[in-house]
Parts: C-alpha cells; structure tokens; sequence
C-alpha cells in the first residue's frame, strides 16, 4: 500500500530490570517505556515531549535496536525489525540514523572528522571507489556547511555547534529515511541552537527525511514538528497535529507542560496551572491514570481505571488522540474543552 | 544610593595557553529590592560575575579589579573575615546544581540551621525551629519530617527549594541566583519561579538572576544586563528590552528564540541565526567584541570599541550605531 | 587612541588594562614540560635510572661479582664509592647493575599485565556471561595480598627473573582487568558508541575502533603504577631469598645482604634502598603527571 507509514511502533515497551540483593537477582523494575504506539510517514517530523525521564531516550534507543526489547513490535518501511537477527538488521540500520544530545560525547575523540564520516559509508558499501568516497564526504561536509578543509581535523578542534553539524552529517552518511534526533539541540548555546534548527529543517526538506524530534524544549518543538506525541511515565498521554496541540491541548499534562514554558513577552496575562509535586518514579508507577498524583482534575475514576487513547472529536485538527477520562463527560463538565492554548501561551 | 555597585570588574584567569579575561570592565547596580537579570550566553562571564561579588573565586589563577560596593563598603578591600559574616548573611548564593552544592552527609535541617547559629548564634534547638519555618516557606510539605533528612532523599525540585531555604534563612538583602531553574523541568522551573516571584514579595531581598533563558528574563526581572564575550553590552528596564532591544547581539539573541505559539499566529517559519562563533576571552579584541557576528559591523566597529551610551532613559548599549532614538542606522 | 581623531558622535570605551602580566604560552615538548612539572621531573629520573641500567657496563668501577675477602665491608671511600660489602664486592658497581634487575622487572611487568588485562578486562566487559564468572575469579586472587601471592608462587618454582616476573603479573593482572572492565562498561555507554552501533559497525570492530583507544591513556597511568608496585615486590622478594637468584645482584638481594650488618655498616643497605626509593618515586610521579595530563575531566575543572 503506497499510504502505509515509513515508521510504525505498535504496543513498544522496554523494562529494566534492577539487579539487588546478595545474588545479584532482579529485583524491581524500571517501567521506563511502557506500551506506546505511534507512526511516522515518509518526509513528516514528528516530536516526542515530555519530562526528564518519562522515557523519551529509551525510545529512541529502543528503535535503533541499541538494546533488546521488552515488547511490542517496530515496522520500518513494511518490514518488521524488532525480531530481526542482528546480521539481518545491520543493512536495514542504514534507513535509520541518530543524532544525539551532547555534542562532546557523540564525536569518538580518537578518530578524524574523516574518518567517523567514512565509517557508516563503509559499514553499508554505499562507495566502490575511494573517489567517490572522498565526493561523498565532501558533499556531507557541504550539506551541513562545514568548510571542507575541516575533515582532516579531530573533534576537539570543533566548537560545540560545529561537532553537532558533524553528527548530522554522520546521520546523513548512510542516506537515511529518518533520522532521530535525541535532545539534538538542547545541549546547545541560544545563538547556535537556531543555525542549527535551521540547518534540520533545511536539510529535511532538501533530502524528504522523516524526523524523530525528541525534545522537552516546547518553543523548538512547535517551531520543527508536523505532529506532537506528549510522553508522561512510559505512556503517550496525547498525539496532535502541531496547531492542534498547541492550540486546544486536549489532555491536562499538556496543558500544564504548555502553561509552564516562560514565555520572552514580559508582562503577558496568561492561564497558569502549576503542577503539585514531582514525577512519580516509574519503579512504582500510579495504579490507574498515571498523572493522578498531580492532576489538578482527578476524580475517583482516574485513580482505579487507566484512560487509553481516543480520538478528540472536538479537536482542532484531525488525528488529535488523547488518554483522559474528562473526554467522557459533556462540554461543560469538560475544562479542556474549547480553544484554550491561546490563553495558556496569551496569544492572538 | 544603591545596594551593590559594580564598577568596572576584571576577573582574569591565568590559563596555560594565555590570560582569560572572563569578565573585562562589567559595571551596574541593583537597587535594594529589586530583581535585575544577567543574561547571555554560556561562558560569556555571568558565573564569574557572580562569583566575584562574593569574592569565591580562587586567587590564583584567578584576579579580580575595579570595585564592588555592597552599601557603599567596597568588598575586594574586606578581609576575609569580613567576607565571611558578608556571604550567606547579607549576600548568599543559589547555584545551578542543587545536589553538587548541598552537603551529602549532613541532614537538611543542619544545613539550614548551620548558617543561622553562625551568623545569628541561635541555639540549636532555635536553628531546628527556624529550620523546619523556612521549609515551610518554600513550601515542602511535611516540613518536621523533612528536615532530618538527608539531601539524597529528595527531588531534584525539592533539593533547589532547601537551597532557596538555605539562602534566605538569615534574611538577607541580596540573593544571587545562579540558572536556578536551569537543570530542572519546566513544571518544577515553574515552581520554583512561581516560589521566588512570591518570596520576593514576602521577604523583600534584591534578587541577582543570573540565566541563558529569554522566557525566564522576561518573567521574573525588572532590570536587565545583557553580556557578550566578558562585557555589558546593554542594559534596560526589561519591558524596553524586549520591545525595542538596541544592540543588534540582543535583537539577535531575541530573534533566535522561537516563541510558543508560533503556529497559532502564523509567525516567521525560519528563526534568525547569528552567524559564527563567540570570540576567544584569551585574544584581546580592540573595536567591538560583537564585530566579528554583526551584520551591521563596520571598519569603524573593528577598530575603536563603543562606549556604553545612554540611548534612552535607563536603556544603555554598546553599539556605535544603535541611535539614540529612532532604529539601528544601517 | 586619542578622543581627536574619533569621527565625530562616535564615543569609544574606555580601554582596559590588563590586570595580570601576560602568560607566554609555550607549545611544542618544553611547554609540555612546563606545564607537567611531575612529568617533567619523574620522566628525568627514569630515564637517568635507563641510561645508569643500561650503561652499567661502562660505568662500573669494579666487577659486581668478583670477591675480595680482604677488602670486606670497607666505607665508601674513591676505591669504593659505596663501600664494600661481606664478601668484599663493590656495591657501587652492585646497585648499577641492580637497577638492570628492578627495571626489567618493572617494565616487564607492567607491559604483561596491562595487556593480559586489557585482554581479560575488554571480554569481561563486553560479554556478559564471561563477565561475571572472570570477576569472580580476578576478586579472588585480588582477595590474596599481591605480596603472598608472589611468594607462594616463588615457592612452587626456581629462583629466575623470568619467573619473578611471572609470578608478579599473576598477582597485578587483576587490578588491571578490573580497571580495563570499569572503562569499557563507561564507554559502552557513550553516544559515540550508539552512534557506530546505529550506522552498522560490527562489534569486534566497535572494540577495536571505539573501545580500544580510548582504553590506552588510562591504562597507561596504571602501567606506571603497576611498574612501580613490582620493583618494590621484586625487592621484597629478593630480600626474602624468594627472588632473585643471589648471584645476580639486585637491589633486593644487596639489601638482604647487608641486613645482618645494618646497624655497624648502614651503607650497604642504604646505597640500594636510596636507589629503590628514588626510582619508584620516580615512576610514580611519572604516573601522576600522566594521569593529570591525560585526564581531560581533571584538566577541564581548571
Ligand atoms: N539502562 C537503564 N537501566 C535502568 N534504567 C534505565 C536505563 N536507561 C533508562 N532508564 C530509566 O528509564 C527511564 C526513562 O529514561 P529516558 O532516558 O528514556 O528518559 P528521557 O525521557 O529521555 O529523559 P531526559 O529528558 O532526561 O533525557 C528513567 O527513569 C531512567 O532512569
Ligand atoms: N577557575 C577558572 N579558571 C580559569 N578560567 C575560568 C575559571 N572559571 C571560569 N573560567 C572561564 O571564564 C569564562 C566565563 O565563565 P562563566 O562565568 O562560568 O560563564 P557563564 O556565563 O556561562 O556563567 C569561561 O571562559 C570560563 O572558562
Ligand atoms: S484521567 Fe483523570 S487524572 Fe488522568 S489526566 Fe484525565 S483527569 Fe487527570
Ligand atoms: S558597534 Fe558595530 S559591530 Fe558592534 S554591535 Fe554596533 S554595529 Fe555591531
Ligand atoms: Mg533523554
Ligand atoms: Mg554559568
């Protein structure tokens, strides 16, 4: 089927076990992704947002196969790999590629700009002459406007913005459908960070890539994505499309996460719903809906049935999921019904 | 007559590979109870500024000059020991990393209390008191339980509330907050940005706010520093910052943030870069530091370094051609 | 510049004075040197001990093993610079050529226990199954002091230096593989090692490539430890007659000589222990510099 998605993660959860006791056995376990479900269409970017260890980077990694999964299944383009053998995953890896936070520890500080580049154009025989090699490299250098010179440098002689272009060029090296990018331009200073989110958006359209954009930095998000999924302890609470989200947030961690952002307007009158308390830990996560402990509008429900996802009928924009049992009560019952972003962000 | 004045500081870092002039020539005030932000980007001498009014910085390599007024007293001429009843009394400090800066084996109590019987020699049993009356104040819950705790049972939230408990528990008239909010997650940023906002009203102290972040300047300041590479480079009340900023570095930084809500209002669909890299601190630059970026640099920019020029009422930059009224000449 | 020749409207700041002499960077190996006094002077004093261990037959005075009764126990006078021992040999010439002993036993265990380290650290820290099964046994020669462990293996062989030096690598191998295992693990988990994975490189190559190298600057400030702690081992060996055979001089052996007289004829034993002492100081300060140059997250924090 030509509509079929590039990227589908059906029911995906990883648990990691802690090892304790005097043998060494498991003893609790870490919930960290804990049955997700989203899919990505060729050229599209979605963003995965959400708090400091609600289980974004596991994803990310659980995708690349950087570990064994728990459970639940990933299809990329038509193809399963989650139960693939690793020697029959490896040339499948190519359409997948990462780019990761730290733009100090993702560069090897023993090998050359050359040769990190080289690498997976090698791994995935891309190049059968060391010519075409060398115009490979030369053109990675070019799309993530590098000066060429610069390959036969080491990465400490990079500045951090600099180190990061060579990551995405790495991910560029093995012509990917889509690229992951993990907090890609959190680590990065205000002014760099804008060359380069420009830089991957520049990129996506130039090269048609479908992007992961995990991130928890709410402004950039909205700026890069098409689609939101909105993470809290291993689950994904809400999936909009951008205007959507952030327009009529459907679900109350949301809109708590919206109205939390500081906006650069001094002065603004905007809704504030401060959150009570801190993430649960995801060893013991909440019976029932899992933000219970600090949604400013549980009720009994919420703390013995868990919500699942559902379509939002009076949703800005179509395909707008949502995980609350507030979506079973009328309108008026409903706090989050109606527009309600412009208020929380004290826009327009 | 202002509560600290800071007049032309140098803080210079001996380095193996040439001086560091982390922070050349920085001068302003913070007038008793009001919060004044710094901002700018990392490594541009914000922490070292902070550090240095508190004279923490190690001499050497370190060398600190010029002058810094706390009530008209000038502290680089204090002794230590008058350091010593100054810094978590009069001034005290929040810094980014709220476990690095909390004792490990000391329980919270201790340490909120630890500062009270030095400065203020309460009684044990008075410090407790006061203690679990400060926890209560930055609004952890079960305060009576909680101070016999230790720094590793709490939250990462929690651990910058102590903290803010620790740093106005002898009522000072200065609080130096260094990125606060900087390793926390929004929801809990909100927190503690709500909780100073309403200290700072119950307590009273002037508040130094040191950030990278445009939406936090913009929330918490009245007053705003802007640094590039070590110098001030503009100052405004922050409602004329962010409405007309004048030097084009902050116009840059401002056109660089995407602001939430872009989708709903159809605004710009590319964020304004500013090219290239901050200069090294080791090379002495003589015309303008931001030259090197500008797009409006010219042979008068590279060779004579601007003054800082009042170019409104309260609003100073350093910028040849940022008018004093009317936009940017070029 | 002066206010005169400014365009007009156009104020300039008021320049600032440095507030601290300029720092005359210096590159190249002296500005290394410079910069790493404790390599500096340690990396001196091992080379002098190389060049006295290789030059000892240039250098002595008298043969270390010829005997003259009569001249027994003499001070250290220009016929012997450090006296004489029992038997009437020139302890001079007895220390130069016991440094050949102590280096080659201190280089030479350091080169085979780091790289039967590297090797046993580099499978216990990739491959789960051997990992805990390898930690288990490397805990439990680590449990015997490394001391004992030489002497018992000294026991089941004959005196040589081939089998001092073994028997020294037995007993250090495992502080290598545990630090060897420790950096693999931390690397493992380093993005750069995702990201290979991520574009398709296989996992020897992963180890060789990604692992290996950054493997070496910790392992090579363990190195000079390790040399370090065997020169002492072999001395302690030798000077319990578990080492060294005694016909060939070595510091340990020239000590043990000299015990019985130490309180009449101190020098005899001094000469070698002031030989000993300096060396293992020597390397020992070589290990600090390296460390603190090599360590980036030590020489960032500065
Ligand atoms: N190898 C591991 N072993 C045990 N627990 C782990 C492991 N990796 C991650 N976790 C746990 O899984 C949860 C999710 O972690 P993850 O790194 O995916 O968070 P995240 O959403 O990316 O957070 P951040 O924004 O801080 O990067 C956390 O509680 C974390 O402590
Ligand atoms: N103890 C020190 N020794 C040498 N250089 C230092 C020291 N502390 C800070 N610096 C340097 O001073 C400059 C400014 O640092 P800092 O004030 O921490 O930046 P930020 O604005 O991010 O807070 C940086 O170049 C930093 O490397
Ligand atoms: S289900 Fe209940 S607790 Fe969960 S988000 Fe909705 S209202 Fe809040
Ligand atoms: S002085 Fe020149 S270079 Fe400096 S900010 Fe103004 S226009 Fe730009
Ligand atoms: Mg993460
Ligand atoms: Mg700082």
């Amino acid at each position: 089927m030509s509509t079929a998605p590039l990227l589908q993660v059906n029911d995906l959860k990883k648990h990691f076990p802690i090892h304790g006791g005097f043998f060494g056995g498991v003893t609790a376990k870490v919930y960290a992704v804990d049955g997700i479900s989203f899919d990505i269409a060729k050229g599209e970017t979605l963003s995965l947002v959400g708090e400091s260890g609600c289980g974004k980077s596991t994803v990310g990694k659980a995708l690349l196969r950087l570990f064994p999964l728990t459970d639940g299944q990933v299809i990329l383009g038509g193809t399963r790999i989650d139960d693939m053998p690793s020697s029959t995953l490896r040339p499948m890896r190519r359409r997948m590629q990462v780019v990761f936070q730290d733009p100090f520890s993702s560069l090897n500080p023993r090998m050359r700009v050359r040769d990190i580049l080289a690498e997976p154009i090698r791994n995935f025989g891309l190049s059968n002459s060391s010519a075409d090699l060398e115009a490979r490299l030369v053109a990675l250098m070019d799309k993530v406007r590098l000066p060429k010179d610069a390959i036969n440098r080491w990465p400490h002689e990079f500045s951090g913005g600099q180190r990061q272009r060579i990551g995405i060029a790495r991910a560029l090296a093995g012509e990917p459908d889509l690229i992951i990018c993990d907090e890609a331009v959190s680590a990065l200073d205000v002014s760099v960070k804008a060359q380069i989110v420009n830089l991957l958006q520049d990129l996506q359209k130039e090269l048609g890539l479908a992007m992961l954009f995990i991130s928890h930095d709410l402004a950039i998000v909205e700026h890069m994505t098409h689609r939101v999924a909105v993470m809290y302890l291993g689950k994904i609470v809400e999936v909009a499309p951008r205007r959507s989200l952030f327009g009529a947030p459907k679900h109350p961690y949301t809109e708590a996460l919206l109205s939390a952002v500081p906006q650069p307007t001094p002065g603004i009158q905007r809704q504030r719903v401060i959150l009570k308390g801190d993430v649960p830990s995801p060893i013991n996560p909440p019976k029932g809906c899992r933000f219970h402990t600090r949604c400013p509008y549980a009720f009994d429900r919420c703390r013995v049935e868990e919500p699942v996802l559902r379509p939002i009928a009076d949703a800005m924009g179509e395909g707008h999921v949502s995980a609350c049992h507030l979506h079973d009560r009328s309108a008026a019952e409903n706090p989050l019904s109606g527009a309600k972003g412009a208020a929380l962000l004290a826009v327009g | 007559m202002a509560l600290l004045e800071v007049d032309a500081l140098q803080t210079h870092f001996r380095t193996p590979d040439g001086i560091n002039r982390a922070v050349d020539g920085v001068s302003f005030h913070v007038n008793a109870g009001e919060t004044l932000a710094i901002v700018g980007e990392s490594g541009c001498g914000k922490s070292v500024t902070a550090m240095s009014i508190l004279r923490l910085i190690p001499e050497p390599p370190g060398k600190i000059a010029g002058a810094i007024r706390f009530n008209g007293k000038n502290l680089l001429e204090a002794t230590d020991k008058e350091m010593r009843a100054i810094r978590g009394n009069e001034i005290s400090m929040i810094f980014q990393e709220p476990m690095t800066s909390l004792n490990p084996v000391l329980t919270v109590g201790r340490q909120i209390g630890e500062t009270l019987r030095l400065h203020q020699g309460l009684s044990a049993q008075a410090a407790e008191d006061r203690a679990v009356e400060m926890l209560n104040l930055v609004g952890i819950p079960e305060a009576k339980r909680r101070v016999r705790e230790y720094p590793h049972q709490l939250s990462g939230g929690m651990r910058q509330r102590v903290m803010i408990a620790i740093a106005l528990a002898c009522n000072p008239k200065l609080l130096i907050a260094d990125e606060p909010t900087t390793a926390l997650d929004v929801t809990i940023q909100a927190q503690i940005l709500d909780l100073m906002r309403d200290l700072k009203h119950r307590v009273g102290a002037a508040i130094v706010l040191i950030t990278h972040d445009l939406g936090v300047v913009a929330e918490v300041a009245e007053r705003v520093v802007v640094m590039y590479a070590g110098k001030k480079v503009e100052e405004a009340p922050v409602h004329a910052l962010f409405n007309r900023p004048r030097h084009p570095y902050t116009q840059g930084l401002l056109g660089s943030v995407p602001k939430l809500g872009s989708s709903l209002t159809g605004e710009a669909t590319r964020l304004a870069e500013i090219p290239g890299l901050v200069p090294s601190l080791k090379q002495k630059i003589p015309g303008c530091v931001f030259a090197s970026r500008c797009p409006h640099a010219t042979d008068l920019c590279t060779a004579i370094a601007p003054a800082l020029e009042e170019k409104a009422p309260g609003h100073v930059a350093a910028c040849h051609y940022a008018l004093r009224e009317g936009a940017l000449a070029a | 510049m002066s206010t005169t020749t400014l365009p007009p409207g156009v104020n300039a700041a008021v320049p600032m004075q440095d507030i601290m002499p300029p720092v005359r960077a210096r590159g190249g190996a002296l500005g290394f040197l410079r910069r790493n006094p404790t390599i500096a002077i340690g990396g001196l004093l091992v080379l002098l001990m190389i060049f006295v261990a290789v030059f000892a037959p240039f250098l002595f005075t008298r043969d270390p093993t010829s005997l003259a009764p009569a001249l027994r126990t003499r001070e250290p006078s220009a016929q012997f610079w450090f006296g004489s021992d029992m038997l009437g040999r020139d302890i001079y010439s007895r220390v130069l050529y016991g440094a050949r002993v102590s280096l080659t036993v201190g280089f030479a265990v350091a080169i085979c226990a780091s790289a039967i380290g590297l090797f046993i650290g580099l499978i216990s820290g990739f491959i789960r199954v051997a990992d805990s099964i390898i930690m288990r046994i490397m805990d439990g020669i680590m449990s015997i002091p490394s001391i004992l462990l030489a002497i018992a293996l000294m026991a089941l062989t004959r005196g040589s230096v081939g089998n001092v030096i073994l028997a020294i690598t037995v007993a250090e191998v495992p502080r290598v593989a545990r630090l060897v295992r420790g950096v693999v693990l931390s690397l493992r988990e380093q993005p750069y090692v995702d990201a290979a994975v991520a574009s398709g490189t296989r996992t020897p190559v992963i180890i060789i490539r990604h692992i290996l190298p950054n493997t070496l600057a910790p392992m090579t400030v363990q190195a000079t430890y390790i040399c370090a702690s065997a020169m002492i081992t072999e001395a302690i060996l030798s000077f319990i007659g578990a080492g060294t055979p005694p016909i060939i001089p070595s510091w340990g052996n020239i000590m043990a000589e000299g015990r019985a007289l130490w309180q009449v004829k101190p020098y005899i034993v001094f000469f070698p222990a002031l030989f000993l002492s300096i060396t293992v100081l020597a390397v020992n300060l070589l290990g600090d510099g390296l460390r603190d140059a090599l360590d980036p997250r030590m020489a960032k924090r500065l």
